[in-house]
């Protein structure tokens, strides 16, 4: 099969690999028909995150067909069209016990500070993902779902984590009616963030980030309030101002690791590796928000320490709230929210690119060229 | 400025009032109840939720000696197959993973260390097949080309462009090292070749 590999930092290429094999009784193989590249990739591209080994297929957001299940599998069979949860999960454990799909204690036997992600790294599990032909899905009565007949395969990948995600960090905020919500990022998941804050009761949604069409993308999609951080000397004054001085009540880091805003910060972060990342974003989270504000981090860091600023967060009385998106969970009630038209994921796809293109892409997406903000990947484009 | 509402009793008033925001923006208030939030509470114990047909999953075969975290009781039951380690950098990470938690920072150290010599490893090795590493396509560089590169830069106000100029550094560092290397390797050997003639 055709499927991406990872050659080292900011290199990747298409190889013909083996088609993945049943490896436990409750595996299924999916016949990929559609995947993204999330932000979070870009941390495994740009060799941030610990034991990303040369060779390792990225992909955690993917649908696809299922091709051959295992003999314990009872509720998919061959020819379903699948949709399938960045996380990977037992359903039995713990934490899985407990509706904490993304902290499973059973499929990662490299970190037990992180449960299993597809193609997301050895710390991750050690798992290839789906910017392939052919993906190995364990624990296929657990993850998968089938797609509903009246959903786009299109919206079906973007609920697999990204929307999931951005929908998550606005539940992680507490919202309560007319609170003041800035999102840091305007990204996929920090626009359907900005989305999600109005569903839960919002009264102001404000978005920062530097790229302007970005930002244009945020006043259409999520209606939100929108800043670019370079136009002001210190975007934190900035957001006390506009706050009548408060802050705002919830603050949503959804940039992560390769934050930018300080050139220190994102050299020792994301291009010495010196820390777990770049935490300018969520340092302006923490100064940005108010007293006894609540910060959601949606953003992904690395498992180094990061200079944050715990000393504000704890003077201030802060409640930080953050996690890896349980998608699963969230499933049942982002569908309603799609069929009642409330939310149509695919809005921000900009750009269909052929698997055999995956470098481009990458560079594409990395470099935020030609007004990028969500790349799919064709596995088979013809 | 003394009638700030922040240095009083009052919150800041918003432009929008609920109503309004809920005839502007579909769905406002949809999950205003935080009883229609999937993840509220945060753990909710409903094992039967999952579609787990077992207490203890059936265990993977293990086909190699696998890597694993020490904070581990033993190897999960299911576990990625991508990427054995091997040569140096498997030799560091097994190392890693074998001596540190994950609590202790010389674990992540050795495994980006190990990332490190495995694309060196790697990109050596790739010399002697038919298919080399090849920066320039596999940096995806085209795509600056066919994807307005210079446009998508310039006069936008972006806070990346003064540290991108880094990225090239970082891929091409470790060929144009690896050249100095073995410059300095050939010219020794050269070096001694005469010395032992004379």
């Amino acid at each position: 099969m055709r499927a991406m590999v990872y050659r080292g930092p900011y290199k990747i290429r298409v190889e013909e690999k083996d088609v993945p094999q049943i490896e436990h009784p409750n595996d299924a193989i999916v016949k990929v028909s559609l995947a993204a590249i999330c932000g979070s990739d870009l941390h495994l591209y740009h060799g941030m995150m610990p034991d990303t080994r040369v060779g390792m297929t990225f992909g955690h957001e993917f649908v696809g067909v299922v091709h051959a299940v295992g003999p314990s599998v009872r509720n998919l069979k061959p020819g379903d069209r699948v949709m399938v949860p960045f996380n990977i999960f037992c359903g039995s454990c713990y934490f899985c016990a407990r509706g904490l799909y993304a902290n499973c204690h059973n499929v990662n036997p490299n970190a037990t500070a992180v449960g299993g992600i597809y193609g997301y790294s050895h710390t991750s599990g050690g798992y290839d993902g789906g910017q392939a032909e052919y993906v190995r899905v364990p624990f296929a009565d657990v993850g998968p779902a089938l797609i509903p007949d009246w959903m786009s395969e299109e919206d079906a990948v973007l609920l697999t984590d990204a929307l999931a995600t951005g929908y998550f960090g606005a539940q992680l905020g507490d919202i309560v009616e007319g609170d003041v919500v800035v999102v840091f990022g305007a990204g996929p998941v920090g626009l359907y963030a900005a989305k999600s804050a109005w569903l839960m009761g919002a009264g102001r949604v404000i978005v920062i980030d530097h790229l302007e069409y970005r930002l244009a993308k945020a006043r259409e999609f999520a209606h939100a309030e929108t800043y670019n951080f370079t136009d002001y000397d210190d975007i934190v004054v900035h957001v006390k101002k506009i706050t009548g001085h408060l802050g705002a009540d919830v603050a949503i880091d959804a940039v992560g690791a390769e934050a930018d805003g300080n050139l220190l910060q994102h050299i020792t972060g994301a291009k010495l590796k010196l820390q777990g990342g770049s935490p300018i974003a969520l340092n302006w989270a923490i100064d940005g928000v108010r007293k006894g504000g609540t910060i959601s981090v949606m953003g992904a860091y690395g498992p180094i320490f990061s200079a944050v600023k715990f000393g504000d967060a704890m003077n201030k009385g802060l409640t930080l709230r953050m996690n890896q998106c349980p998608v699963k969970r969230q499933w049942p009630r982002l569908f309603e929210h799609i069929r009642n038209g409330y939310l149509k994921p695919s809005d921000i796809i900009t750009h269909r690119i052929p698997l055999e293109h995956i470098a481009e892409a990458y560079h594409i997406f990395s470099a935020k060229l030609d007004g990028c903000i969500k790349p799919l990947i064709v596995p088979d484009a013809g | 400025m003394t009638n700030l509402p922040t240095y009083t009793a009052q919150k800041p008033p918003n432009a929008e009032s609920s109503e309004q925001l809920r005839a502007r923006i579909p769905g406002w208030g949809a999950d205003l109840d935080p009883n229609d939030r999937p993840s509220v509470p945060k753990q909710r114990l409903d094992p039967g939720a999952t579609g787990a047909h077992w207490e203890f999953p059936e265990r993977q075969p293990e086909k190699w000696p696998r890597e694993r975290s020490i904070e581990h009781a033993f190897l999960t039951p299911v576990f990625g197959t991508s990427c054995p380690p091997k040569g140096l950098s498997g030799a560091i990470r097994k190392f890693s993973y074998r001596r540190y938690s994950e609590g202790r920072a010389a674990h992540w150290l050795l495994l980006i260390a190990a990332d490190r010599v495995d694309a060196w490893e790697a990109h050596a090795a790739s010399l002697l097949t038919t298919r080399p590493d090849n920066p320039i396509t596999e940096t995806g560089l085209r795509a600056e080309i066919s994807h307005n590169g210079l446009g998508s830069r310039f006069g936008q106000k972006r806070a990346d462009t003064i540290h991108q100029v880094l990225d090239p550094v970082i891929v091409g560092a470790p060929w144009i090292l690896a050249c100095g290397l073995a410059w300095r390797a050939v010219r020794s050997l050269r070096r001694r070749g005469r010395s032992a003639r004379a």
